[in-house]
């Protein structure tokens, strides 16, 4: 069958499934357009590039599949960087299409070049710059595969106008599906070594203070039902990194929540404490570690990563096991039943308990004349009035940390964040990905007022294309996280942070956008907006929450400080007061 | 600070456009200084192999290893011990060899086993392979004299073969594997 590049490049995409896509064109990518409309893929159109690379990042996030967006040449592809650096960071398995200027032009300084090969070489996990239309089939199969396998990441694929052109004889090709994969350079490793895991499984049987540290890796290799397994056979309690929020049910005993610089206090301490960590698909980071050299001093290590150049990275672990999380815990658990009973760690277990008693997460929300809006109680309200599997999606900044704090993740997948890039913006049109690929739930972003301007247009295409998602903005008028670093660490200067409450109006933005917008300034009027947005199902909803712009994310390490010196709030001076 | 000390990476990768780019680049990322680099097909045209080597410490080359073994075209990297590696570079120079001292620069070449190539009025281009080091002594002796220019081709670098009892050959090279 004769088909040109852009046929092929559509053709390609329905052939691995795709079923929708994000994107946005442009005079390089106009050929692949075209076969667009006679195409069952739904394409959805952004607004800004970014959104269109954050919601396939939201997509991939929430279902599991590959996210697909497609955008111009030039300013088209320069926009979809953030994103792919995003998602890069998070292991987000995302495939990217971008227009070319056509092949003869390359590197002459053409209308919309750029060199997004070698401008994003570094923030993909794999890039390709096709040159030939018969490639089509062959390169777009292998994105897949390299985007969904091993560690999953972003890949990009750039495609020169010339071959993709039906006027261009450049574009003719043969079609054809390739029925294997050939890269002999890629083959990721998933099944542990039988004799680490072994040894593994002796640490656990001598520990006396363990605990696991769930990544990341453990929802992306699907393993949340055999990581509860492992917790519940060993009596092993597990914390969850920011990026693992839900992989274990914080309504679950052995849960300790979240670790790590607004980590609470027995998820940081027992870390610290503990004398042998097994790390689940997570990787050290600084915001998990504070400062590296102090970070468990006690513990022994065994780190479980599909991606071999993460073990040793920050910390030497006694048993490094290169797989896929999933099936080396499977065969832990199988290692750890043989080996027989686990010793009495009862005195551990107590101390756990004892700390999660004495050191609780805690705010105030006042009831009083003129006693502000805490951020807490918002999202608190937000929990107990929504779905139990709605889907959470945040910014970045205060209201991240809040929110991982203090909802309460009990599926896996309902947590959606830019974790390792911190990405402000993120939130909007994450959540409107989640939703397309979800439909049937609840998607909540509780995003920052910072955040919220940064991609907010994206609201429109969620009012076009009928995607209801709710988005809650923790107004507090400031870049309340770097306003918070700026009170305790720059003697409260307060240096170009101040964004004030009501410019914009957020209500009227939201209805100007196609929303339901709505204000929220007093504690009692939380919980009937919330019953108000939820049983809106035909557009999307926005509720501005002007909260109080006082308060500040506790607990905290400072930054390259020891995780041993846990602030536990303002009480504890070191500038809070 | 241990003195960093010479690495020789011997990388095989598939020879596809942007592959060089890739590996390098993983290096400027952290700001390693590429002490000299070679790139040729092998005899199997759908690989290229790369030699590297690099003055840095162990430590932060082992993270580079096993990013560079993250790229896609990538297929194998072996890191040859100096110490046990059979390491050659090629270079050709054109020095000054007016009358009166050009029966020397001839001598040093013969001395050194190299070649004359070309012959100028007043100059000599002179081709010389074999270990880094006698490229090295050479190039400080022609210095005398006057070197017009240089170019050295980078090492390549293969390990030195060990007889085992049954005189087998047996390479010496550290194949840098997946970890666990
Ligand atoms: C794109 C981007 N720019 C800057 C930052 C640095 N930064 C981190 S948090 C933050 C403040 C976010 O403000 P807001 O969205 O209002 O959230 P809040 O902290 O007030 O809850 C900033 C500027 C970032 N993470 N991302
Ligand atoms: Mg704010």
């Amino acid at each position: 069958m004769k088909l040109n590049g852009g046929q092929a490049l559509i053709k390609s995409l329905e052939m691995e499934g795709v079923e929708v896509m994000f994107g946005l064109p442009g005079g390089a990518i106009l050929p692949v357009y075209d076969p667009i409309i006679d195409s069952p893929i739904r394409h959805i159109l952004v607004r800004h590039e970014q959104g269109a690379g954050h919601m396939a990042e939201g997509y991939a996030h929430a279902t599991g599949r590959p996210g697909v967006a497609m955008v111009t040449s030039g300013p088209g592809a320069t926009n979809i960087v953030t994103p792919l650096a995003d998602a890069m960071m998070d292991s987000i398995p995302i495939v990217v299409i971008t227009g070319q200027v056509p092949s003869a032009a390359i590197g002459t300084d053409a209308f919309q070049e750029c060199d997004i090969i070698g401008v994003t070489r570094s923030i993909t996990k794999h890039n390709e710059l096709i040159t030939s239309a018969q490639d089509i089939p062959r390169v777009i199969h292998e994105a897949f595969h390299i985007a969904t396998t091993g560690r999953p990441g972003p890949v990009l694929v750039d495609i020169p106008k010339d071959i993709v052109d039906p006027n261009n004889p450049n574009s003719a090709m043969d079609w054809y599906w390739p029925d294997s994969i050939d890269l002999p350079g890629y083959k990721p490793t998933v099944k542990g070594h039988p004799r680490m895991i072994r040894e593994a499984a002796k640490l656990i049987a001598e520990s006396r203070r363990p605990v696991i540290y769930a990544g990341g890796g453990i929802l992306k290799a699907r393993a949340a039902e055999a990581l509860r397994e492992l917790a519940e056979l060993t009596g092993i309690s597990v914390v969850t990194t920011l990026m693992a929020r839900g992989a274990f049910p914080d309504s679950h005993p052995l849960c300790l929540g979240m670790p790590g610089m607004h980590g609470n206090y027995t998820a940081i301490t027992s870390m610290q404490e503990s004398d042998l960590l097994i790390a689940l698909g997570s990787r050290f980071d600084d915001r998990v570690t504070g400062k590296v050299g102090a970070f468990a001093p006690g513990a022994k290590i065994i780190h479980v990563d599909v991606d071999p150049a993460e073990l040793g990275k920050v910390r030497r672990p006694d048993v490094p096991i290169v797989g896929d999380c999933q099936s080396v815990i499977v065969e832990l658990i199988r290692e750890v039943r043989e080996l027989g009973a686990q010793p009495d760690r009862a005195e551990w277990d107590a101390q756990l308990k004892a700390w999660q008693a004495q050191f609780p997460l805690h705010y105030d929300q006042g009831w009083g004349e003129g006693d502000a809006l805490k951020p807490q109680f918002c999202i608190e309200q937000l929990r107990d009035g929504s779905p139990e599997d709605t889907i959470v999606v945040s910014g970045v900044g205060q209201h991240q940390m809040w929110s991982s704090q203090f909802w309460r993740f009990n599926h896996p997948y309902t947590w959606i964040n830019s974790g390792g890039l911190g990405t402000m913006g993120f939130a909007v049109p994450a959540a409107i990905g989640a939703k397309v690929g979800m439909p049937g739930r609840t998607v909540w972003a509780i995003d920052g007022d910072g955040c919220f301007q940064m991609t907010a247009q994206e609201l429109v295409t969620a009012s076009a294309e009928r995607i209801p998602v709710k988005v809650a903005i923790l107004n507090n008028a400031y870049l309340g996280m770097v306003r918070q670093w700026q009170e305790l660490f720059y003697e409260e200067r307060y240096s170009e942070v101040y964004l004030s409450p009501d410019l914009p109006d957020y209500k009227m933005w939201a209805e100007a956008m196609g929303c339901v917008g709505m204000r929220v300034e007093h504690p009692d009027e939380v919980a009937p907006a919330i019953e108000k947005a939820n049983a809106i199902d035909d557009r999307p909803v926005v509720i501005d929450f002007r909260v109080d712009w006082t308060e500040k994310v506790y607990p905290m390490v400072a930054a390259g400080t020891s995780n041993s010196n846990v602030i536990l709030g303002p009480e504890m001076g070191q500038g809070g007061h | 600070m241990a003195a960093p000390r010479h690495h020789i990476l011997s990388v095989l990768v598939e020879n596809k456009a942007g592959v060089l780019a890739r590996v390098s680049s993983l290096f400027a990322r952290r700001g390693f200084n590429i002490y000299s680099l070679a790139v040729a097909p092998t005899d199997d045209d759908r690989f290229s192999r790369i030699t590297i080597v690099v003055d840095v410490e162990s430590t932060p080359l082992e993270q580079v290893t096993k990013q560079l073994f993250k790229l896609i075209n990538v297929v194998k990297i072996s890191e040859l011990d100096p110490a046990s590696a059979v390491e050659r570079e090629m270079m050709i120079l054109t020095v000054k060899a007016e009358p009166g001292t050009r029966g020397q620069v001839i001598e040093l070449v013969d001395v050194f086993q190299g070649r004359i190539v070309d012959v100028g009025h007043d100059e000599l281009t002179i081709e010389l392979a074999g270990p880094p080091s006698k490229l090295d002594d050479f190039e400080d002796l022609m210095r005398a004299y006057g070197i017009v220019a240089l170019q050295r081709t980078g090492r390549v670098a293969l390990p030195k073969l060990e007889r085992t009892a049954h005189g087998l050959p047996k390479s010496g090279m550290r194949p840098l594997g997946k970890v666990g």
